[in-house]
């Protein structure tokens, strides 16, 4: 069945964008990733204009993530106040990074850069996270206990918070700092920073990962609806009619993935999403290493 | 001497006269709009019309129809990629300064021998002379490189289509072609144009335009978007939540 897009301005097959968001929500409810990295070029992929795609997406990201955050909120699996401390840095980096993707776009080549970020973020986290996960699985098996964390630098730190769900007294200067280093780069990749929310978490922070996706979902939430207004107040990108329909395929996803989510284990969901974070660095990477059959491309003058 | 160059300058004066009005065109088209709803899927145009002449069929070479249909233009930037430093970067780009959306020549038999070159070039008429391209970077040497790209590009995606036999031609009087348009369509006039030729050249012309129109829910939320991107804006956010709520809601009604 096709489908004519208003804002697009251009026909698709309605089923496939059903397909399409339902597997993306799928993953965001596994993983507490919005998907943004995921449906982005997923929709450049099947011929949606690339403006379209990053604003459409940010807006499917909300539905999907909302859909997931219910179900965490419901098992009492989100820490609402980590989540806040996180958006707060979030929103000032965000701002940080639209000023910055601004100042790219006049020099050009931003495209370039985008894909570099992709590739070099999708790399690091992923390798990291595969090494890791793969480490801690191999010590259950053998009957290790993994070392205890040990009191670093980060104790130290001053505006020390208790944070009753996850289980952490910590100062709030290392949250916030991830928190606005996640939203710099999202403004600058398009995407709701998930996939680099939620290594940050485990690793840098030091949350149990239950709690993680739940409180990477909420802040997400937020970080893609300011997106989303800020495309369609500025740029008039978000198409409305490719949204619904990606969304309705990813709200239903989201269900089933947190359903999932919670038969794997934590290092089983850690290796996988280390996979799927490697398989698009390393189709990302291709792109930029092979020739590509078409040198050519086609834009709208900016 | 003065009244013999008057006479000279009225007989062609006449020529040109008859020449233009020895055959004239009557059109017909069977749809003057095209409106796109939530299902469009493309549209097929056909337009026919007849050879109006007050005198016989003229001797010589037999009359050819071409026919061309062409979309909003708009300024396009064309990038080539080159190799930098081991990968793949836009490093060259030309500036088109106009290129339709869409274009479509049907003809009645092969382009070359139903147009001459200097008519294609006067009236604009095969897909090359239709884009318009000023002078590419002092550093591109080969710019005729990147319209032909977008040619291609662009007739890849059956937005810039030549058919050569797309125009049938009945006794040198009644013509009929068939121009398929893409489900993928922007809105705007679409200039149609007919041209009789003998012998690759133009003997009569006539222009018209197709109204291509978003209708009903597209219409409306095109101008919402536009008109008052807030709105449109909080509308998107609200349907995205309520979605999710509600995706949310049923499932766990499920479980129950």
């Amino acid at each position: 069945m096709q489908i004519y897009l208003p804002i697009a301005e251009l026909s698709v097959n309605a089923f496939l964008l059903l397909g399409l968001g339902g597997i993306v929500g799928v993953l965001s409810g596994m993983f507490g990733v919005g998907g943004g990295f995921l449906i982005t070029p997923l929709l450049f992929f099947i011929g949606i204009p690339p403006a379209v795609a990053v604003a459409t997406g940010a807006n499917q990201i909300v539905a999907s993530s909302f859909s997931a955050l219910l179900v965490h909120l419901k098992r009492k699996t989100v820490d609402l106040r980590m989540g806040s401390v996180l958006l707060a840095g979030g929103l000032v980096g965000a701002a940080a990074g639209v000023t910055i993707f601004n100042y790219l776009k006049s020099l050009g080549q931003v495209d370039l850069l985008v894909n570099l970020c992709y590739v070099v973020f999708l790399g690091i986290i992923g390798g990291l996270m595969l090494v890791e996960s793969l480490n801690a699985m191999y010590k259950t098996r053998t009957g290790k206990r993994p070392p205890r964390k040990k009191h670093t630098w980060i104790q130290k730190l001053p505006f020390k918070m208790r944070f009753r769900v996850t289980g952490l007294y910590i100062s709030v200067i290392p949250p916030l700092l991830v928190g606005a280093f996640v939203g710099l780069l999202a403004a600058i990749m398009g995407v709701g920073g998930g996939f680099i929310m939620v290594p940050a978490m485990i690793y840098l922070l030091g949350m149990p990962t239950k709690v993680v996706v739940g409180t990477s979902l909420f802040q997400i939430i937020f970080v893609a609806a300011f997106t989303t207004m800020l495309h369609a107040t500025t740029n008039y990108t978000v198409d409305i009619v490719l949204a619904v329909l990606l969304l309705i395929g990813g709200v239903i996803g989201a269900q089933f993935g947190t359903t999932l989510g919670t038969k794997l284990k934590a290092e089983q969901l850690r290796i996988l999403l280390a996979l799927l974070v490697l398989i698009v660095c390393g189709k990302l990477a291709l792109d930029l290493l092979l020739q590509p059959a078409e040198l050519y491309s086609v834009g709208f003058k900016s | 001497m003065i009244r013999f160059r008057v006479l000279i300058a009225a007989v062609l004066t006449c020529i040109a006269f008859s020449a233009l009005a020895e055959e004239a065109i009557v059109l017909g088209l069977n749809q003057s709009e095209v409106s796109i709803s939530t299902n469009f899927n493309g549209s097929e145009i056909i337009i026919f019309g007849a050879v109006k002449r007050e005198e016989p069929i003229p001797e010589g070479p037999e009359l050819e129809v071409v026919v061309t249909v062409s979309g909003p233009s708009a300024p396009v930037t064309v990038r080539r990629k080159e190799k930098t430093f081991g990968i793949w970067v836009n490093t060259a780009a030309v500036e088109v300064d106009r290129a339709p959306s869409f274009y479509a020549v049907a003809t009645s038999g092969p382009l070359q021998d139903v147009l001459s070159r200097t008519e294609d070039l006067r009236y604009k008429i095969s897909v090359p002379r239709a884009i318009r391209s000023v002078g590419a970077p002092m550093d591109i040497k080969d710019s005729a490189a990147f319209s032909d790209a977008l040619i291609r590009i662009r007739s890849d995606a059956n937005q810039y289509q030549l058919d050569e036999a797309g125009v049938s031609v009945d006794e040198q009087t009644l013509f009929r072609a068939t121009v398929q348009l893409p489900a993928s369509l922007i809105e705007g006039d679409y200039n149609t144009r007919i041209f009789l030729t003998r012998g690759g050249s133009v003997v009569a012309q006539y222009g018209t335009l197709i109204d291509v129109r978003k209708v009903g829910l597209e219409r409306w939320l095109y101008n919402l978007s536009r008109e008052n991107a807030l709105l449109y804006g909080l509308m998107s956010l609200a349907i995205a939540i309520a979605a999710g709520w509600g995706a949310s809601a049923i499932f766990s009604a499920l479980r129950r």
